[in-house]
């Protein structure tokens, strides 16, 4: 289960990247952090955040409007 | 705080104007580039400059905007060049665009400004433009440094991306 978990709910972009991006340096590799997003363009960026800088997506999903991720710290 | 190495992406941007619209797209791609670990150098020269204020106050205008489209109770308006005549237009258009972007949850360009320095993106004002408009380094955030032309040059040499907005 998640180590820590961002609650970024009515932010737009970039700032669920930036707040993101903020947790995952205070964490340790191979640490969870799950990030709730309302930005439909959280999805594309979130890949493409992990993708850019190793860390490791492990599941997205939503609930209504609700997206959550789950990335595992690199 | 970078993750750097030696594979690390580098990029600058060239930031000319100073409305309040203008203000996002630099701000947006320097601090979401340094989240992804790229390295980031900004270059504000001319109307920029008013970005790098201690106070800022930024402002919006009608005029120039063709392609403005407000939204208005629940239609766009489109904002004709000539509406920025009228007294008062362009300070309404400027509220209405800070009330959208709070309602919106976006980013207001002061924590923007703020992430950017906390992720060390080099920011760079130019000595030319500070001198053509008598602004004074006092007026700007601490966290800048003054160069001219060659020192936003010699990083883009090196830059996979150079940018100018």
């Amino acid at each position: 289960m998640a180590d820590q978990t961002l609650d970024a709910k009515g932010l737009n972009c970039p700032l669920p990247i930036l707040k993101t991006k903020k947790m995952i340096k205070g964490m340790t590799a191979g640490q969870i952090l799950e990030v709730m997003a309302t930005d439909p363009g959280s999805i594309a960026d979130m890949t493409a955040f992990c993708n850019q800088t190793g860390n490791e997506l492990l599941s997205q999903s939503n609930e209504g409007d609700v997206y959550t991720f789950e990335i595992k710290v690199a | 705080m970078l993750d750097t190495g030696d594979n690390t992406k580098k990029m600058t941007i060239i930031v000319t104007k100073g409305t309040l619209d203008w203000a996002y797209p630099p701000f947006i791609l320097g601090t979401t580039a340094a989240a992804m670990d790229v390295e980031v150098t900004m270059f504000f020269t001319f109307y920029g400059l008013g970005l790098l204020k201690k106070d800022l106050d930024l402002k919006i205008s009608t005029l120039g905007n063709p392609a403005m489209q407000m939204p208005m109770g629940g239609m766009h308006m489109s904002m004709p060049n000539i509406v920025s005549m009228v007294p008062g237009v362009d300070r309404m258009a400027t509220t209405m665009m800070k009330n959208l972007i709070k309602k919106k949850g976006v980013a207001s360009i002061e924590d923007l400004r703020e992430a950017a320095v906390e992720s060390e993106v080099r920011i760079i004002a130019c000595q030319m433009t500070l001198d053509l408009f008598e602004l004074d380094k006092k007026d700007m955030i601490d966290e800048i440094e003054i160069g001219g032309a060659a020192t936003w040059m010699e990083e883009a040499a090196k830059s996979d991306i150079n940018l100018y907005i």
